[in-house]
């Protein structure tokens, strides 16, 4: 069966340096993937190629989504072909209200797939529900696009826009960083809502703590620029009773 | 954003472009005192205004052009210009059938309908095109409220008294050179008059179009909102795609009489020139509002086109808490440039001002905030708070901000703040990230950039105005 997301020997340059040195990762339908790794391990640079972003330069290898290598595809064609990225630093729109900016969002993937456009009082109802998901204050959706959010809201605004725009790929990039235990909980229950058998989840993160709430299938260790080691829920607990070193020891 | 796009810059087309074939009456190219008194006497003018336009003339010749401000442009031959030029018709229209339909077609065509029936529900036209005005819409309803709405030229044959108190009395034919320039061979304009109380229930606007070639537009316009009156004013404005720039020299007045509130809206779409320069329009006006006791002046613009726009639409807050403000949105791309802001003069006590300006500058795009905001020793207890932002997109545009701010008095609060920023990459990714296309992205930073202005503006002409700034946009981005 082809595999929702696949990784091929993937090598990612940023200004002429390769950050990463050959990946190779397959994510089915459904699975929730997590990636652990010290500090410029690659991580981010992990998640930016796969967003398509156009500083990251793609030197070797392939990204498949369904099967489809997407290198070619601008970041707005990955989003529409349901790609979704939340942000390790969401950044300030200034002046456009979250709740225009994300019914714009939506009705452009929905125009690209050939669905109609939700209307104004349609969407108004549809955001009130997943911002109860959320537990965001319905104030959040009228102000200017993360400016002046606290950064625990602005990581929960992030959640918000991938519960609105239902993508078969979420990647979160440290979405747990800077989160109190409560707001974790909540963007752990909000990831946990939206999980079935058909969307998949790539977690990135420093911590296993996030994956007391989310609980992936497969654990990935990145070092380096390269995966060392993967298994399953249990070799993150291993990774936070020992550390990374002995697995650098292995590299 | 990629080099392409940054580089594409200019591709994006002006749309009305086009010419209408429309039978031009005009007066030779030139200027001397016989064609000042020509103009005069094609509009039947009375005797006074004829003196006043030849005295203005005769002014004017004593005057040099001036050369302090940042855009530079060739010479301007004023003896190459036609000063006068209108479509051969009829001297007065009363109804839509008198009028020319390759004109009327013309105002369909730039979506602004004659037909007041078909009219966007609340907004009464005056359309000019190149020095006459065409047809007033809703001036029968205006007028059982007493509202004055009409050309210039009508309303110098049928309000004379109110034209003659006020004619001038804001912006004088001394001012600076273009004012002096209009007053001597200014050919139409709008006029309005709000009589005491009352709130005028519908936006009323001016259509403005240069078609002819070799012609400059001169109009004028004159807006008086007596005592306790209110209204809201809009003025928009195209012209053909032409490889010569044409001058536009306009002037506004406006008087808000005590407790009056008059807010004037402009979008003004001249076209800018192409890519290169070649072409555009001089967009070179003088605008200005006189508020008495408790008026409120308010002046919101959105300035795209024009190869070079030269303007500082301005507030005498004579009156004690008069409040002036000055919304301006100017954008320039490819080689247009903009020397613009406002001049707020706090005469009166507790005078308040505000200004919000917003400079985007795209491709080679120039611009400037110029900005007065001068205390006067009896403005005791005033206030002005001032905001220039400057949104640069791209490596090769500019932007500059020159605020001058005198104070005589020790009371007063004067605050200025300034930022420039560049749209980032970062912004745009995260838009692109979540499905919009790179133009739309940029187009929703900028908007949201605008904003603060953008919302003062009348609402339908909120959303044209952000369609157009979209236009803009397109293939600018970078």
């Amino acid at each position: 069966m082809t595999k929702l997301l696949e990784i091929k020997d993937l090598h990612v340059s940023i200004g002429g340096t390769e950050i990463i040195h050959g990946i190779d990762l397959s994510i089915g339908a459904g699975e929730v993937h997590a990636i652990m790794g010290t500090n410029g391990s690659g991580k981010s640079t992990l998640t930016k190629a796969i967003a398509g972003h156009p500083d990251y330069e793609i030197t070797r290898g392939d990204i498949l989504l369904k099967g489809k290598s997407i290198l070619a595809d601008e970041p707005e064609d990955r989003a529409r072909a349901g790609i979704f990225l939340a942000f390790q630093y969401p950044v300030e729109i200034p002046g456009v209200s979250n709740m225009y900016f994300l019914r714009a969002a939506l009705n452009a993937q929905r125009k690209a797939r050939g669905e109609a456009e939700v209307s104004g009082a349609d969407f108004l109802a549809l955001i009130k529900e997943k911002a109860k998901l959320m537990d965001i204050d319905a104030g959040l959706l009228n102000r200017s696009v993360n400016e002046g959010f606290s950064g625990g809201e602005k990581k929960r605004n992030e959640i918000l826009q991938l519960a609105v725009l239902e993508p078969t790929l979420a990647v979160l990039d440290e979405t747990d960083s800077g989160l109190d235990i409560d707001a974790l909980k909540t963007v752990a229950n909000g990831v946990n809502s939206l999980r079935d058998s058909k969307r998949s989840f790539l977690l990135v993160t420093h911590y296993q703590r996030l994956l007391n709430h989310i609980k992936p299938d497969f654990v990935h260790v990145l070092l380096d620029g390269r995966l060392v080691k993967s298994g399953g829920p249990e070799l993150a607990l291993e990774l936070e009773e020992k550390g990374y070193a002995w697995l650098e020891q292995t590299v | 954003m990629s080099k392409e796009t940054i580089q594409s810059l200019a591709e994006a087309e002006y749309k009305h472009g086009w010419v209408s074939n429309v039978d031009a009456d005009q007066l030779p190219p030139g200027l001397s005192e016989d064609i000042v008194r020509a103009i005069s006497a094609k509009k039947n003018e009375p005797e006074w205004l004829t003196e006043w336009r030849l005295k203005a003339y005769r002014h004017w010749l004593t005057m040099t052009e001036p050369e302090w401000q940042k855009p530079k442009y060739p010479k301007i031959d004023y003896q190459g210009i036609i000063y006068y030029s209108a479509p051969k018709k009829k001297p007065t229209v009363t109804s839509l059938n008198e009028v020319d339909p390759e004109l009327l077609e013309t105002f369909e065509k730039l979506g602004i309908s004659l037909d007041e029936q078909k009219r966007l529900t609340g907004v009464a036209v005056d359309a000019v095109f190149d020095s006459v005005s065409v047809k007033t819409t809703f001036r029968e309803e205006l007028s059982k409220q007493g509202i004055i709405f009409c050309s210039f030229s009508e309303a110098v044959t049928d309000h004379p008294e109110i034209v003659r108190k006020h004619l001038g009395s804001v912006v004088p034919f001394t001012d600076n050179y273009f004012a002096a320039l209009n007053s001597a061979v200014f050919s139409d304009g709008s006029f309005c008059y709000i009589p005491p109380g009352v709130r005028c229930p519908m936006e009323l606007s001016t259509y403005f179009r240069i078609n002819s070639a070799g012609t400059g537009q001169f109009e004028r316009t004159l807006l008086i909102a007596d005592e306790g009156a209110y209204v809201s004013y809009l003025e928009g404005c195209t012209a053909p795609q032409r490889d010569e720039n044409q001058l536009h020299a306009a002037v506004v007045e406006l008087v808000a009489l005590k407790g009056a509130h008059i807010k004037y809206s402009t979008v003004q779409n001249w076209y800018p020139g192409d890519k290169d320069g070649k072409g555009g329009v001089f967009n070179f006006v003088t605008k200005r509002g006189l508020a008495h006791e408790n008026a409120k002046v308010s002046w919101t613009q959105v300035e795209t086109g024009s190869a070079i726009t030269w303007k500082y639409p301005s507030c005498i807050l004579r009156g004690d808490n008069s409040v002036g403000e000055f919304y301006s949105v100017a954008m320039t791309r490819d080689r247009q440039m903009a020397d613009t802001g406002t001049k707020m003069i706090h005469i009166g006590r507790n005078t308040r001002s505000t200004i919000i300006s917003k400079g985007i500058s795209a491709g080679h795009g120039d611009q400037t905030y110029r900005g007065q905001v001068k205390i006067l020793k009896g403005a005791t207890g005033a206030r002005n708070f001032s905001a220039c932002d400057s949104l640069l997109l791209g490596d090769k545009c500019g932007a500059h901000t020159f605020p001058y701010i005198e104070s005589q008095n020790s009371t007063a609060v004067i605050e200025h703040e300034a930022s420039t920023s560049k749209i980032s990459d970062e912004q745009v990714f995260f838009l692109r990230q979540r499905g919009l296309s790179e133009e739309d992205a940029v187009s929703m930073i900028v908007n949201g950039f605008c904003k603060d202005v953008l919302s003062e503006l009348p609402m339908e002409f909120a959303v044209e105005a952000q369609k157009l700034l979209g236009l803009k946009l397109e293939g600018a981005v970078g």
